[in-house]
């Protein structure tokens, strides 16, 4: 099995008003410096796969087709490592 | 004229487009489940607005995966008209039916209120009972309202008419103040090139009678029977 995380956001030219939103709120309590915030969603998933390379090509077509809407978002996935098997 | 409306799960103006249809209109409609796989004989398909899915993912993003959705853009491909109003564009953007997606509101808040809208093209199937820069007024209720696309395709919407209602002021200026979600070049809804898949935010059946003090959205029900009824092909060519 391997476990995946995946992250997904707004494209980098693209408003993303919540996050802005939060920046200013963060300047408000005194949080010198936050220069820019950009709100995503994170995904978990399990997969019944041992092969890495092929768990990021399912991975890459999930975000493809489902988990991101490429028009206006981005991702990037990245395989928890995985425990070494015991040896035989 | 035979139309169909999509329920999906959490839909919840499917009965007023039916209501719009049945009892105003005098038409022939069927709800249709969104886990039929058939659309029957019909002339026309809505996808009606509400909460699809509870917006799980992105608005729409489930929707589309429903089982009638392929019946839907066999009814699409073969030049079948499709009327997506508010969720139901949101379902046509994340189906590919129409070009673009949707952002959240700029101002992050849901909107309820009554919009002034313009008609930028009233050669459409869906708009030929308008004239071209006449301005209504349509109720809006959405969060995600806020259309998005790239600067290619954008240009292309623009240079074959396909940008077919905007938000304007009441004098028919389309203007930033006018534009309530932050939607780009102030679009309030889109046609397909081919010209026979229509999405837009504002609800014209919630306002397709004198009684609820307004019928401006009328005229497009009006437009899609009487293109059918005229038996008019509603393919059109792009320039």
């Amino acid at each position: 099995m391997i476990r995946a995380r995946i992250h997904v956001t707004l494209k980098s030219g693209i408003l993303d008003p919540q996050g802005r939103t939060i920046r200013q709120s963060l300047e408000t309590l005194g949080f010198a410096g936050v220069t820019d915030v950009r709100v995503g969603k994170f995904l978990e998933i399990e997969l019944d796969q041992d092969d890495p390379a092929q768990a990021e090509a399912q991975l890459k077509a999930m975000c493809e087709t489902l988990l991101a809407n490429t028009v206006i978002e981005e991702y990037r996935y990245e395989l928890e490592p995985q425990p070494s098997r015991p040896s035989a | 004229m035979k139309w169909g409306v999509i329920v999906f799960p959490g839909s919840n103006c499917d009965r007023d487009c039916a209501h719009a249809l049945s009892d105003v209109l005098e038409q022939d409609v069927r709800l249709i489940w969104h886990g039929a796989t058939s659309l029957g004989e019909l002339d026309a398909v809505i996808l009606p607005g509400g909460f699809s899915y509870g917006d799980y993912l992105r608005t729409g993003a489930i929707a589309q995966l429903s089982p009638i959705m392929h019946a839907v853009k066999e009814f699409a491909r073969t030049g079948g008209l499709v009327l997506g109003i508010c969720n139901g564009f949101q379902i046509l953007l994340e189906a590919g039916l129409l070009p673009g997606a949707m952002l959240p509101n700029i101002g992050l808040s849901f909107i309820c209120d009554d919009v002034c809208v313009r008609v930028e093209n009233a050669e459409t199937p869906f708009t030929r009972h308008y004239e071209s820069g006449r301005v209504l007024r349509l109720p809006i209720a959405h969060a995600e309202g806020n259309y998005h696309t790239d600067p290619v395709t954008l240009a292309a919407l623009q240079a074959n008419a396909q940008i077919v209602f905007r938000y304007c002021q009441a004098d028919g200026t389309a203007t930033e103040q006018s534009n309530p979600n932050g939607s780009l070049d102030n679009i309030a809804g889109i046609r397909n090139a081919a010209g026979n898949v229509l999405g837009l935010m504002p609800h014209p059946e919630r306002c397709a009678e004198t009684v609820l003090g307004n019928d401006d959205g009328l005229l497009l029900f009006r437009s899609m029977i009487d293109a059918v009824m005229s038996g008019q092909d509603n393919q059109q060519t792009t320039s």
